[in-house]
């Protein structure tokens, strides 16, 4: 398995399947483009090898025509998580806001240090608790909707299966992180190619790892705060990743980053820009090369492990 | 304080060649670090700068330069600031008020238009012009009837890939028709839907005969808001009709039109835009220094003030700090806090004028309504 970084000013998903001398028909994901899914002439020709589009976001607007029921059900699902994500943020920026709050107390170094700890554990707890949240969303849903024995599902998850099964690797590009989730997540992509070799860049690169952090250090308004998503696949295991750092990370902002990587202990935190390579095998990064941040808040350029 | 640049001026020969060298060599106003001098070249009696800044004497005579006819005057403007003036030459005992003809820079709005000095480090954002990526909305506009207030016409602003089989968030715009005009609100939709830092979103432009009246705190306008035109527009367009994705806009009176319409019908409205609000109030009695077109106002900030309530979801507030209304939007803040709602307050070194608005969208707008900005890794 390889991650890689963005795509968008300088492909090179194309390098990182010859590099691992991948040289037959590949299965394409480009479902996290969403409308633009189908825009895929030009990574095909920059790819070098044969490439069939799985079309997972134009197969689920096929999909919730033909069941009505399950397309109601989704929505109320999609409703849910977005109300629930809405919770989360206001606690969210309340513990950021006590957090910044606690810190600027002039008081015992040795007292503040405790304090600031549990600022971090009082963050992970937020975060622990909505990804259970998710989680027990996502379960309540697969319960009650039971996909795999829905007749329009089976036949999606069928057609995609071939088409896997025709192709040595499996490429996810990036785009929309929680629409390219949703999508893998409905058609099963993750069980029908376990096997496969899989090459993932950006939002795809994220939705492979366990858990899924949204990040910004420049939005339109106010600070950023990174905030967890989902859990993803889990096909890489202690590892966040956050692509595209040049453009979405305050990389001289120490406290900020040695907030977050403490946040999200013991996982290991990749940044991936251009040009970045991540190395998995059986769950287990195996080699990096991308840029790492380190619990004491240094951002890492160009480290290699 | 006095302009490095005239000071020069002051000492030289004073001849007409070294005055056309002066002008020739530098744009106008000048800025100087923390200074500014406005400059006019010409024959008159007096001239005097005329602006709308809160705090500064409203008129400021400017000095000649002895032995030519520039005449001058030097301000103190803090980086970032953006001031409306105009001057008023006299010449014959007649003042006469013009736009400074040595500066370029202009902002419209519906009494014509003002000349425009810029503190250094003000920058008018980049995202207020015209991207050529950017694909533009269609704007279209509709005739709704009802009985409160008869035939309307509102412009409908769809994003520019509006599907019928979507839904989307409902930002109704008061003095919308201004806010296109003035404020650049097309473009900037445009332009942040583009960047993904707003959701592609329906707007609607309405605007009232009679706004003075309607927008004080008259129930007729909320029943208008809220009974017709929401239901209306519901019906004709793919609306998202949860509360969390409908926001009511405005600036001055429009944004106590925003407000109170939203205080008479708490829940029904998500999200708040409310800019520079003429939200007048009194501590001890009923009577305002502001005149009687705002008692109606006075009465509902009071009660507001007295029993706060949490009417909407977010409310996003922002006020210039050069006008007079600073005192009450600072003041409404912690009352609004105070119910639990999510409150932001920006101010900025501005007056109450539509670029002042326009330059608050993009904050507002994207903390009100966040697009897929934070979700999007390519």
């Amino acid at each position: 398995m390889v991650l890689l970084g963005p795509q968008q000013a300088k492909p090179d998903v194309g390098a990182a399947l010859a590099e691992a001398g991948v040289r037959g028909q590949i299965a394409l994901v480009t479902a996290g483009w969403q409308e633009r899914e189908a825009d895929d002439q030009a990574l095909i020709a920059e790819l070098g090898v044969k490439a069939v589009n799985l079309t997972l976001h134009a197969r689920s607007e096929q999909l919730f025509a033909a069941d009505k029921e399950l397309a109601q059900a989704h929505k109320a699902r999609q409703a849910r998580l977005r109300n629930v994500n809405d919770f989360y943020r206001i606690r969210l920026d309340h513990a950021f806001e006590a957090a910044r709050a606690i810190s600027v107390r002039h008081v015992d170094p040795e007292l503040l240090a405790e304090e600031v700890h549990e600022s971090v554990e009082g963050l992970r707890q937020l975060d622990g608790d909505h990804l259970e949240r998710c989680r027990a969303t996502h379960a309540a849903f697969e319960e009650k909707w039971r996909l795999a024995e829905r007749t329009a599902v089976a036949k999606h998850r069928a057609e995609i299966k071939k088409l896997v099964d025709d192709s040595e690797a499996v490429v996810v590009m990036g785009g929309h992180v929680a629409s390219l989730l949703n999508r893998m997540k409905l058609f099963d992509l993750t069980g029908i190619a376990r096997k496969k070799r899989w090459f993932a860049a950006a939002a795809g690169a994220m939705v492979l790892t366990e858990r899924i952090y949204l990040f910004h250090d420049f939005p339109p308004h106010g600070t950023g705060i990174a905030e967890a998503l989902d859990w993803g696949f889990g096909l890489v295991r202690d590892l966040v990743v956050l692509p595209d750092p040049k453009h979405r990370i305050r990389t001289d902002d120490a406290p900020g980053i040695a907030r977050f990587v403490q946040r999200i202990a013991p996982a290991t935190c990749a940044a991936l820009d251009e040009g970045a390579r991540v190395f998995s095998e059986n769950g287990r990064v195996t080699g990096a090369s991308c840029h790492r941040l380190w619990p004491d808040g240094e951002f890492a350029v160009g480290w290699t492990g | 304080m006095n302009a490095r640049a005239i000071e020069e001026l002051a000492q030289g020969p004073r001849t007409p060649e070294a005055v056309d060298k002066f002008f020739a060599e530098r744009t106008f106003p000048i800025v100087e670090g923390p200074a500014i001098t406005i400059v006019f070249r010409g024959d008159a009696e007096a001239i005097h700068l005329k602006h709308w800044v809160f705090g500064l004497p409203s008129s400021q005579q400017l000095t000649r330069v002895e032995g030519t006819n520039v005449w001058y005057l030097t301000l103190e403007l803090p980086a970032a600031s953006r001031v409306e003036y105009k001057l008023e030459v006299v010449r014959n005992g007649r003042g006469e008020w013009m736009e400074d003809p040595l500066n370029p820079n202009r902002a419209r709005d519906p009494f014509g238009a003002n000349s425009v000095a810029h503190g250094s480090g003000y920058e008018a954002p980049t995202w207020i012009n015209h991207d050529p990526e950017s694909r533009p909305g269609k704007i279209d506009e509709l005739f709704l009837d009802g009985p409160t207030f008869g035939r309307r016409r509102v412009e409908i602003y769809l994003p520019a890939r509006f599907r019928r089989t979507r839904r989307y968030p409902l930002l109704i715009v008061h003095d919308g028709h201004d806010y296109l005009r003035y404020a650049s609100l097309g473009t900037i939709l445009d332009n942040l839907t583009h960047r993904l830092e707003i959701p592609d979103m329906i707007v609607c432009m309405t605007s009232s005969p009679d706004r003075l009246v309607e927008y004080a705190n008259d129930e007729r306008h909320a029943r208008y808001l809220t009974d017709e035109l929401v239901p209306q527009l519901e019906r004709a367009l793919p609306v998202d009709s949860r509360p969390q994705a409908r926001c009511l806009m405005g600036a001055s009176f429009g944004a106590v039109a925003a407000l109170s319409a939203a205080w008479r019908r708490p829940g029904f409205f998500g999200r708040l835009l409310l800019q520079s609000g003429s939200f007048a109030f009194t501590d001890i009695g009923d009577r305002n220094h502001r005149g009687p077109l705002f008692d109606p106002v006075v009465a509902f900030v009071n009660q507001l003030r007295a029993r706060p309530v949490a009417m909407a979801e977010r409310i996003f507030v922002s006020c210039g700090m050069y006008e007079s209304l600073i005192y009450e939007n600072r003041s409404l803040v912690p009352v609004l806090q105070a119910t639990g709602m999510d409150v932001r307050y920006i101010e900025a070194r501005d007056g109450h004028n539509w670029e002042n608005w326009r330059d608050r969208l993009r904050e507002g707008l994207s903390w009100l309504f966040p697009g897929p900005l934070l979700f999007v890794y390519e």
